[in-house]
């Protein structure tokens, strides 16, 4: 039933370019992936710059990840010091070079789905610039939230009513009224599960501007969002993560050794669950993968998700773990011969033995069929907790 | 007595004639599902025969009430068109709305329920993409499988639909009142805890089995719910123990971060209030059988 919903989230210079599409002020700014390519950048934007280190994680600043250049020269040398650069375990491909600018205050902005009240929320704060999770853990008084309705939005009232939960200053609030409903406008537009502004500056000369922030979106939107599919980092995934997408696959690599198939989300993540207790019996062997095939998957499916897992070096041995609901298990145990024919027909011998436990929509049609095929490193087990253990057993055997 | 649907309820079916709804309308007929029709706009005024069974094809959600007095709907409408199918039926002010379709954007179930929330809250929303719910022996309104248990004395709540299965096949000797398949997605109508309230009122159900995910604070809030409400047994499971941080595990609902939303925390939460929570399904349903003597 359930297949795989996405969070993608983006980089900065990601998140620039639709804040500025949408009407948030932004400063000017390109990204590069050389260092030398800093040297023409930074004299289009003025002789200066902020080189930043483009990673998906927190705490760039700290670790060095940003750095001010006062000429083309120095900006060259600062990209080539941060291009390169591991960030808590994210290389640095990609720098973007920024307008530097006059910062008087910094404030915070964001809004993203309340998924206990079950509606949207603005959050705003005048102490920006830090990460926002310690504000609200140390001074909570200082990070207002506002819910926001998602069939009336921000209304010039509903900014006001954020702004002054927020305290922010009279002065700006005109402009924050402009700042927060192109915000929300950047929220709306690109179906976003979260749009940050942190810090959203105030400049020397009073103008409100996102300096940096944030964008996860909604992949269950693609339908609608054709942009989209460019935003994607395909050069992250793992090779194994790429493969098993193309096939339309809902696949999560790990670091255990038990290769896992199921059929929904809950079962799946729940063998994972069992395959590691087991494990803890069986030389400590851990699950390798989380691979959901979905409800009413066909045989070709199951086939292309065997594929995947038996590409994987690190899997010792497989677990099928499958509860027909709609998926019929007779349908599973013909992809689980047919795989094998194929692999073997591609002259890419199978080695690793695999438990398959069936139950549920067709379970006896399946298990004959798999007790017909007769294949050497095919065990039925007929238990969950039963099957688990088996696999677990296996997998430890084998990597001694 | 059962809780949200009985042998009494008249379920209509919106996307009755596409693939899924064809094929799933079939299988809720054959459970004895009261289905009185379906609506599509662009056959209104025809019939779709299942097996020997008619079923009318309305041109609204409000038509098919008008014409048939149906109660509840069942939402197989793709993801596109999803939100404007469950505007439709609070606008009809139907009493159930049960969404299966998976797959829908955030921000329309948001929109959705919000909308839902602006009219009153007079239609119960269950999902989105969810099994829906059965109970057994008189009527299934989604997909869960029909064949897999008896009624009985066991309600069941859970985010996932396969656990759900997998539990009912457990305890399938014993039987279930009702099973309530939530959703796993970041914005459902039903929780938890409205299922928890109905069971508890429900003189059928004896023992409720509540199974969770990681993600959210649903059964955190669940615990306090029943710590202050319920005086029934629950037995609990929370699947995603071993899932790690930051990845997303097919529910946009299981994404852990930091320490809150872990099954640990949901575990601790749920013990605390008086539940006992099953390492694996089976040795859940083991806990369920002790308490009910089975």
């Amino acid at each position: 039933m359930e297949k795989g919903r996405t969070r993608v989230d983006l980089f900065e210079y990601q998140a620039r370019d639709l804040f500025a599409k949408h009407g948030v002020p932004v400063l000017a700014g390109e990204v590069i992936d050389t260092p030398e390519a800093a040297r023409e950048v930074t004299e289009r934007l003025g002789g200066k710059a902020v080189v930043k280190a483009q990673v998906k994680v927190g705490g760039r600043g700290k670790a060095g990840g940003v750095k001010l250049a006062g000429s083309p020269d120095e900006a060259v040398e600062k990209a080539g010091q941060i291009l390169g650069m591991d960030i808590k375990g994210h290389t640095v491909h990609k720098v973007m070079l920024a307008q530097t600018a006059d910062i008087k205050e910094e404030y915070y902005v964001s809004y993203l789905l309340d998924r206990t009240n079950r509606t949207f929320l603005a959050m705003a704060s005048v102490e920006g610039g830090m990460d926002i999770e310690e504000v609200a853990a140390t001074k909570p008084e200082a990070l207002a939230k506002v819910p926001v309705d998602a069939n009336e939005g921000v209304t010039e009232a509903k900014a006001r009513e954020i702004i002054e939960a927020a305290k922010f200053p009279a002065e700006i609030a005109d402009g924050m009224v402009e700042v927060l409903q192109s915000l929300w406008v950047t929220f709306i537009k690109e179906d976003a599960l979260l749009v940050e502004v942190n810090p959203l500056i105030k400049s020397g000369e009073g103008k409100l501007i996102a300096i940096d922030g944030k964008v996860s979106l909604d992949d269950n939107a693609d339908f609608r969002q054709p942009e989209h599919a460019a935003l994607e980092d395909k050069a992250a995934a793992n090779p194994l993560e790429a493969a098993a997408k193309a096939k339309g696959l809902n696949y999560v690599k790990l670091d255990g050794q038990v290769g896992i198939i199921g059929n929904g989300a809950g079962l799946v993540m729940s063998t994972l669950d069992v395959v590691a207790y087991a494990g803890e019996k069986h030389a400590g062997v851990k699950p390798a993968n989380f691979l959901d095939i979905g409800g009413g998957a066909s045989a070709e499916v199951m086939a292309n998700g065997l594929e995947i897992i038996l590409g994987d070096p690190d899997v010792k041995s497989v677990f099928v773990n499958v509860f027909g609901g709609i998926t019929a298990c007779d349908e599973v145990a013909k992809g689980i011969v047919q795989a094998l024919e194929l692999l073997k027909d591609k002259g890419e011998e199978v080695t690793k033995p695999l438990v398959v436990r069936l139950d549920g929509n067709n379970a006896e049609l399946g298990r004959k069929i798999l007790s017909d095929a007769n294949h050497p490193l095919v065990q039925r087990v007929d238990t969950m907790d039963g099957a688990a253990d088996k696999a677990a057993e296996l997998a430890a055997a084998a990597a001694k | 007595m059962a809780i949200f649907l009985t042998k009494d309820s008249k379920v209509i079916v919106q996307g009755m004639t596409g693939a899924t709804g064809m094929k799933h309308t079939r299988l809720m007929l054959g459970d004895g599902t009261n289905i009185v029709g379906g609506v599509n706009p662009r056959k209104a005024g025809t019939e779709v025969d299942f097996d020997g069974t008619a079923v009318p094809v309305f041109g609204s959600v409000a038509e098919a009430m008008e014409k048939t007095g149906a109660d509840v709907t069942v939402v197989f409408v793709p993801p596109a068109f999803a939100k404007a199918a469950v505007i439709e039926a609070i606008d009809a002010g139907i009493g159930l709305a049960v969404v299966i379709t998976e797959g829908i954007a955030v921000h329309d179930s948001a929109a959705f329920w919000a909308y839902a929330q602006s009219k009153g809250n007079k239609t119960r929303i269950i999902g989105p993409n969810c099994p829906g719910l059965i109970t057994p022996g008189q009527s299934n309104a989604g997909i869960i499988p029909g064949d897999i248990t008896k009624p009985g004395r066991i309600g069941l709540v859970s985010k996932s639909g396969t656990l759900t299965y997998q539990m009912m096949y457990e305890l399938r000797d014993i039987g279930f009142s009702s099973a309530v398949g939530i959703g796993g997605d970041p914005v459902i109508g039903t929780t938890h805890i409205d299922a928890l309230a109905a069971f508890e009122a429900d003189p059928e159900t004896e023992l409720i089995v509540m199974i969770g995910e990681i993600g959210g604070d649903a059964e955190e809030r669940a615990a306090d719910f029943i710590k202050a409400n319920v005086t029934k047994p629950v037995v609990g499971y929370v699947a995603g123990f071993t899932a790690p941080e930051g990845k997303t595990m097919g529910h946009a609902g299981a994404i852990v971060s930091g320490s809150s939303g872990t099954a640990q925390a949901k575990k601790e939460a749920l013990e605390a209030a008086g539940v006992k929570v099953g390492k694996t399904p089976s040795e859940t349903a083991r806990l369920a059988r002790e308490l009910l003597g089975a």
